[in-house]
């Protein structure tokens, strides 16, 4: 209806900030930095020390990055509905594969070995995502099952390159992918920042971002609109793949050693759940790209405050979990229309009002 | 806006009706507001035991949302809902069943890969020993479909039934919640005549039992059929409560668009005249011995520019999976396609579209719409896909194409940003409609896409049909109602037990008796 009022009751814009799918994710962001300002007094101080920026916040930002990354590939494939359960091992296996090359090549320092272990890295990845993509989009394995295969493979065949042992490697130029600094800041960074704005850029500007999302939210329908939907899978396979390249060769380069057994272990699980903190919802569709960077902070914030607090070792993951399920509560529109029902079970006509407004939100989240 | 019955209190009940009798559900004041649209504007619903309601208004009147309301689904902003004189707020579906209120939905919602009994049962299956008894769970549900005179295995699967067969399972189950209250959305529109006779017993032996049945449906004789009362909607708000006998066919459908039927007699039956030399020139395409082995027997069938096609016969007869075959949202597995008299592969909806043939799903919500999506998304995908992700339109160029779109088939809202779930479902076919439109289709293919919509859309529909005839399209038309079809069709081709069975040409001589004739014998007499 045309003459129908449009939604303007209390505050329009109030309104449509707190409607805002990124509000909660920030609001938990927030709540956690701030958490740490009261235990670390200097926890938001940033200092330039031999032209580089040093600080607590710079440190979420540099060990965040490979997660981010992951999280970057694994937020495409979800919104086709599907999961990525190898990108961990796909972590393992490029930081494998570079430290292998350079650490056998006659000139570990060169440029052009750093280059060559970067595109080998990349290349294997290429075809790890087209193994996945080629199961799940032309043979029709369903994507948990089939990407469950190089998980557990794949872990093996990293340990296969590094003969099981942890190789170093003593390259400045390969440190400078993951612990190197380029104009102030740390290069991770840098690189991740540019991968989600290039990643953003190509999805919503062109028309990939909605053709993947139609694909995801009724593959039915998007077959019968003509969307070609194997290749858009094998493409965000493909792209988790490389993503997880990425953030293998960050992890490696920054420890300067390739851990086939532990590196990139359960980052699949802290990027899945990145994802879904940023407000992609599991049965594909709609994707939020700032969502999932501000989940994967979130995640990383929560490892760092860990750490600061010093909580013991063997009680980390306990305490990393009530965050977490804090966090999903905080989110959950159904669980936030409950609240007041408890406070005001006096006065039923508003709950009907507030568990209207959850699921309105929920229909709209 | 005042009506000539308000349900304002049990006094203000005097006029109409059942008498003396307390409401077993009434309903005041229900307000709901939607992003971008305000579904319901303070309406009021009064259902008594014992009678057949009906509830009217056209596509977007607020007819599914007052259901939600009622049942639980969705929950009012306002407004108050009283059950068997307790005040009630329903927080879940749940809660309404508790409180006697049961519902089939016009979507079957219940689980294709389990039995029929445990269908019918289940969240409430006979246990013994905290296990489940299988063997009385089978007893009760057969019980059940017996009463109903249901002839049905109830040890199969549920998928393994048409979806008319698992409408009547969703009904049973409805029914077998104990209801005093019963609703009924849409539940003949997938229903072929028989059916709806058996439906239409069962719900009158409820009503006989003091049940409360609220039917939501678009064909009027059938509220005339069964009817007692009506209450009709219009835009969000309540035009008004009848008892049936006040009203006449005509009168329901202008309080319902609340205005002059706008008469499709101006489609003057049909040019048929054009007809003859339409069939004359070359076709657009041509089928030969087009089949799929347990869908449809191989059938020949040309299609010229302009002309309308129906496709005639019953539910099941194989009307939809032929039209499939065109468009290789099935592939065939005989046979041959020529477009523009060269051989064409359909083996997938892409190569169809590329020979510039459209679909439109029966199934639109499974098969057509994108329900998170705006309906701008939804309008522009299918020229999107054909240009392929990275030629991308302009937003300013899918900006007017949309505003285009919603103003010619006047898609309401009005609003390309708004969510297409929330759309009502004849405007959701309108944005289907025009996602194929925008591609500028040779061949249109329309499976049921007035079903489940209102007379005024259904119009519109029609009249796009005709329009586009007459600038040269070719529309393959399927549809259960055979008055339409042949209100449209320059030729018919009827199908029975997966079979094409005639061809006519819609002359003077081709009536719905003579289609039936034709149904029923197998052969055109």
């Amino acid at each position: 209806m045309t003459n129908r009022p449009a939604v303007t009751a209390r505050g329009p814009m109030t309104r449509r900030l707190a409607g805002h799918r990124l509000l909660w994710p920030s609001l938990v962001l927030i709540a956690l930095l701030l958490g740490n300002l009261a235990f670390t007094h200097d926890f938001f101080a940033v200092r330039i020390r031999d032209g580089h920026l040093y600080g607590s916040l710079v440190d979420i930002l540099q060990y965040g990055a490979p997660l981010t990354l992951v999280a970057l590939g694994m937020t495409m494939v979800i919104a086709t509905r599907g999961i990525d359960l190898s990108v961990g091992s796909t972590v393992a296996i490029a930081g494998a594969l570079a430290c292998e090359h350079i650490a056998t090549s006659s000139d570990p320092g060169g440029a052009t070995t750093v280059l060559t272990a970067v595109a080998v890295a990349l290349g294997v990845a290429v075809v790890l995502g087209l193994c996945n993509g080629l199961l799940v989009a032309r043979l029709g394995v369903q994507p948990i099952v089939a990407t469950l295969i190089l998980m557990v493979a794949g872990r093996g065949v990293a340990q296969l390159i590094t003969d099981g042992q942890i190789i170093t490697v003593n390259s400045d130029k390969y440190h400078m992918i993951g612990g190197g600094h380029l104009l102030t800041f740390p290069f991770a960074v840098l690189l991740a920042a540019v991968l989600v704005a290039l990643t953003a850029l190509v999805t919503r500007r062109s028309a990939l971002g909605l053709l993947i999302e139609s694909v995801g939210g009724n593959p039915a329908a998007g077959r019968l609109t003509g969307i070609r939907a194997a290749g858009l899978l094998t493409l965000v396979y493909v792209f988790s793949a490389l993503c997880a390249a990425v953030a293998g060769l960050m992890i490696s380069s920054n420890v300067n050693a390739a851990d086939g057994n532990n590196a990139g272990l359960w980052i699949e699980l802290d990027a899945i759940l990145a994802v879904v903190i940023g407000g992609t919802a599991l049965t594909g569709g709609r994707f939020s790209l700032g969502g999932t960077v501000l989940g994967a902070m979130i995640i990383q914030t929560l490892s760092t405050t860990v750490y600061t607090l010093g909580v013991p070792p063997e009680t980390t993951l306990v305490f990393k979990a009530f965050v977490v399920i804090a966090v999903c509560l905080v989110q959950s529109p159904v669980f936030r229309a409950k609240m007041p029902r408890r406070r005001k079970a006096a006065a039923p006509r508003s709950d009907t009002t507030a568990d209207a407004a959850g699921r309105q939100q929920e229909a709209r989240a | 806006m005042t009506t000539p019955s308000t349900p304002a209190g049990p006094a203000g009940a005097a006029g109409a009706d059942p008498g003396e009798r307390r409401p077993v559900l009434e309903a005041t004041g229900i307000r709901k507001q939607f992003p971008g649209v305000l579904a319901l504007d303070r309406v009021g619903l009064r259902l008594y035991p014992g009678e057949v309601h009906a509830l009217m208004g056209e596509n977007g009147a607020g007819k599914s949302t007052l259901i939600k309301v009622l049942t639980g689904v969705q929950p009012a902003d306002e407004g108050t809902l009283i059950v068997d004189g307790r005040p009630r707020t329903f927080a879940d579906p749940l809660q309404a069943q508790q409180a006697g209120i049961s519902t089939v939905y016009q979507e079957v919602n219940l689980c294709p890969n389990i039995s029929v009994a445990e269908n019918i049962l289940i969240g409430r299956e006979p246990r013994r020993f905290g296990l489940v008894h299988w063997s009385a769970l089978k007893r009760r549900a057969a019980e059940l479909l017996t009463e109903l005179d249901l002839d049905l295995d109830v040890s199969s699967p549920l998928g393994s039934h048409s979806l008319a067969v698992q409408q009547l399972v969703a009904i049973v189950r409805a029914v077998d919640l104990s209801a005093k209250v019963l609703v009924l959305d849409e539940p003949t529109s997938s229903l072929d005549r028989e059916e709806v006779a058996q439906l239409f017993t069962l719900v009158r032996r409820l009503r006989d039992r003091g049940v409360a049945i609220l039917f939501v449906t678009h064909f009027l004789d059938q509220v005339f059929e069964l009817c007692d009362r009506v209450t009709i909607l219009r835009n969000g708000r309540l035009e008004g409560e009848y008892p049936i006998g006040e009203l006449t066919p005509v009168t329901l459908v202008q309080r319902m668009i609340g205005g002059e039927l706008a008469t499709l007699d101006e489609l003057s039956e049909k040019a048929q005249e054009e007809a003859a030399e339409r069939v004359a020139g070359e076709p657009f395409l041509t089928a030969r011995q087009l089949g799929r082995a347990g869908s449809v027997e191989p059938y020949d069938l040309d299609i010229h520019a302009g002309e309308v096609i129906g496709l005639a016969g019953l539910l099941g007869s194989g009307r939809t999976e032929a039209a499939r075959l065109l468009f290789g949202a099935d592939t065939a597995d005989s046979g041959r396609v020529t477009v523009e008299g060269r051989t064409a592969a359909l083996r997938t909806p892409r190569h169809a579209i590329a020979h510039k043939i459209a679909f439109c799903s029966e199934n639109r919500k499974a098969e057509g719409v994108f329900g998170e999506l705006t309906i701008r998304e939804n309008v522009i995908l299918a020229l999107q896909a054909a240009r392929g992700w990275t030629r991308p339109l302009s937003r300013a160029k899918q900006d007017e194409l949309t505003r285009r779109w919603i103003e010619a088939l006047d898609i309401r809202p009005a609003d390309p940003e708004a969510q297409l779930r929330n759309l009502s479902g004849g405007n959701q076919q309108k944005v289907l409609l025009a996602r194929w439109l925008l591609t500028e289709p040779r061949l249109l293919i329309l499976d049921e896409p007035t079903r489940g919509i209102d007379v005024g859309a259904k119009a519109e529909i029609q009249k796009l049909v005709a329009r586009l005839a007459a600038d040269g399209t070719a529309v393959l038309f399927v549809s259960a109602e055979l008055e339409e079809v042949l209100r449209l069709s320059h030729r018919v081709a009827v199908l029975r037990d997966h079979r094409m069975v005639a061809t006519l040409v819609n002359d003077d001589g081709v009536t719905p008796d003579r289609i039936l004739a034709t149904i029923a014998t197998g052969a055109d007499s």
